[in-house]
């Protein structure tokens, strides 16, 4: 199965349409085929339309790994942390059922159950299939998902379809066993430990077979990659033309996280992490060949809520004991909810006009724009921002990049739950994650930060407060081409 | 003859899920190994499971209190460095 390429691609340089998207195109998938799109519209992980508006949750119940990754520490407890690999209270099978029923109750955007750590899910089968199987009579109307190294994925396969996990994500960082060799410093294989080039070529091998057993049977399949600079990052170009190859149908990019604090092998070893240009340089490269994903946020093995969001602290296990769930009540307003914003996605999608916007000279240049948005509208306040998203307007229209989170990970435990003592270098190293942006989109911001990004060259924008982040964004597009400014000979490209 | 677990030990039931013997609990403030179930996986394996997925250096011992997985051995990262961030502790 090959999908058509589509999705967030450069727009062409000269202007006109990019050849995979045209007019301002908020959801990528909208070229999807219909029963693919009917797939991934709710699934916030797979579509980044979708991430505004539905929720998603992981329960870990899979604490076991097979692997080791060079950019993981199996300690994984640290409640003020969000990263892959971390979670703050183990569950058993029951109790994440449980977990899972009170939070689809309460938060009935939810749509999405995925297992994901902090192992492996496929290396701890007995949990994570005992969990699926229950949900999937409990609550038949939530999605199932998993993501996995890929190790055991041919072994499982099978299961897998069995209980309509129609998504699954797998982490492929490699196809070239000497460098899996420096990512996966050892696997755990027909009960030896296995080291070195040798264990790398068993892992890709078998993600390779798990990838194209899942597609026959028609599973989607996403592939995460880290972006690890001068160990991976030129050979992930061909990494995503080898999965779209063999039927994945989106890639996500990440950057790695390495910071010494974590006790991670990279982050003790001084392994620089990418800058957010490196990162958006090299998905860029591979969106060309394959439809990427660039809203991921790189949530934790037992994170709830929207991404971008943790609500996870409401739904310890001592608070769930003592909830009362009616689900069958539940899934009545569930059903109520969802079709609620799949009507308005629909209408939203339908009243897109796809044409090349006339009042944009077709060689104007591209402009990088951030906002500090809240569910799809302008809505938030520049100091209450925690991430800024990206957006880039061309001629060919809106496209999302990515977002760049406005604070630090966690510093380990001798900073942990401690503020910056300092505004004003907060302040600068906001500032600073915005280098490459033309302009600020708003809601409101304060007298001082106003000046700060001007003499940063960054024009701060609050006039459209509450509206959808795509429209204003072509709205300050518009009036930077009206006034003169998006000719490519400008000499300085600045707007500020 | 039997392994044990030592204090290093994360919860992360790799072991439990791949003994051969049933010999792996779970207890506090770590797993810990029934010394009478413990065969260190001799006539099942060509080497101790537990210590063959164990992600964690110096967690799994032999009688001798020998480290089966010494420090370094598994992440990588050379011995120096752990003494020079404080991370190495000379076996006991």
């Amino acid at each position: 199965m090959e999908l058509p390429v589509i999705g967030n691609t450069p727009a062409a340089k000269q202007g006109g349409c990019s050849s995979s998207g045209c007019g301002t195109a908020p959801d990528a998938l909208a070229h999807l085929p219909d029963h693919i799109r009917a797939k991934v519209q709710d699934h916030p992980c797979y579509s980044e339309e979708a991430h505004h508006y539905f929720a998603r949750m992981h329960v870990a119940v899979a604490p076991a790994c097979n692997i080791q990754c060079n950019y993981c520490n199996r300690k994984y407890d640290c409640a003020n942390e969000s990263r892959p690999g971390v979670v703050s209270e183990l569950l058993t099978p029951p109790q994440a059922i449980n977990k899972v029923l009170a939070v689809a109750a309460a938060i009935p955007q939810m749509t999405v159950l995925g297992i994901a750590g902090p192992g492996d899910p496929l290396a701890n089968p007995e949990r994570t299939f005992e969990t699926f199987r229950k949900l999937a009579e409990k609550a038949p109307d939530i999605k199932l998902c998993v993501s996995t190294n890929g190790l055991n994925l041919p072994q499982y396969v099978d299961e897998i379809a069995k209980y309509n996990i129609d998504h699954v994500t797998i982490t492929i960082n490699c196809i070239d066993p000497e460098i899996g060799a420096q990512i996966y410093p050892w696997i755990y294989w027909e009960n030896k430990r296995i080291r070195g080039v040798e264990a790398a070529r068993i892992l890709i091998e078998q993600q390779q077979k798990g990838l194209q057993m899942l597609t026959e049977r028609g599973i989607l399949v996403k592939v995460n990659s880290v972006l690890i600079p001068g160990v991976n990052d030129q050979h992930l170009k061909e990494v995503s033309k080898v999965v779209k190859a063999a039927g994945a149908f989106l890639h996500n990019v990440m950057p790695l996280i390495a910071e010494a604090e974590h006790g991670t092998y990279y982050g003790l070893m001084g392994q620089p992490s990418p800058t957010a240009e490196q990162l958006q340089e090299l998905q860029d490269a591979c969106a060309g060949d394959m439809a990427m994903m660039r809203h991921c946020r790189q949530c934790r093995a037992d994170a709830v809520g929207m991404l971008g969001e943790d609500r996870g602290a409401e739904f310890t296990m001592d608070k769930i004991d003592v909830m009362e769930v009616d689900y069958e009540a539940a899934m009545v307003r569930r059903k109520e909810v969802h079709d609620a914003i799949i009507d308005q996605l629909e209408a939203k999608r339908a009243a897109q006009n796809p044409a090349v916007n006339p009042e944009i000279p077709a060689n104007s240049r591209p402009v990088l724009m951030a906002v500090a948005g809240k569910n799809g509208l302008v809505a938030e306040h520049f100091g209450h921002a925690r991430e800024f998203l990206m957006y880039e307007a061309s001629p060919a229209g809106v496209r999302f990049i990515g977002h760049r989170k406005t604070e630090l990970y966690c510093g380990g435990m001798d900073t942990c739950g401690e503020g910056d003592a300092d505004p004003d270098s907060l302040l600068d190293r906001n500032i600073s994650i915005l280098k490459g942006c033309e302009v600020i989109l708003c809601s409101k911001i304060g007298y001082e930060p106003w000046g700060k990004l001007e003499a940063a060259g960054i024009a701060p924008n609050g006039e459209h407060a509450m509206e959808p982040i795509e429209d204003a964004v072509m709205a300050v597009y518009k009036e930077l081409a009206a006034s003169g400014r998006l000719s490519q000979a400008t000499e300085s490209k600045k707007v500020a | 003859m039997a392994l044990q677990i030592t204090e290093t030990c994360v919860n992360c039931w790799a072991c439990v899920d791949v003994c051969p013997n049933d010999a792996i609990y779970e207890d506090k403030p770590h797993f810990l190994i029934e010394a009478s179930k413990c065969t260190e996986c001799l006539g099942d394996h060509a080497v101790p499971q537990c210590a063959a997925i164990c992600p964690i250096e110096c967690a799994i011992v032999n009688e001798l209190d020998e480290p089966l997985n010494p420090p370094g051995s598994l992440t990588g990262i050379p011995l120096e460095k752990l003494k020079e961030l404080g991370l190495y502790k000379e076996a006991a």
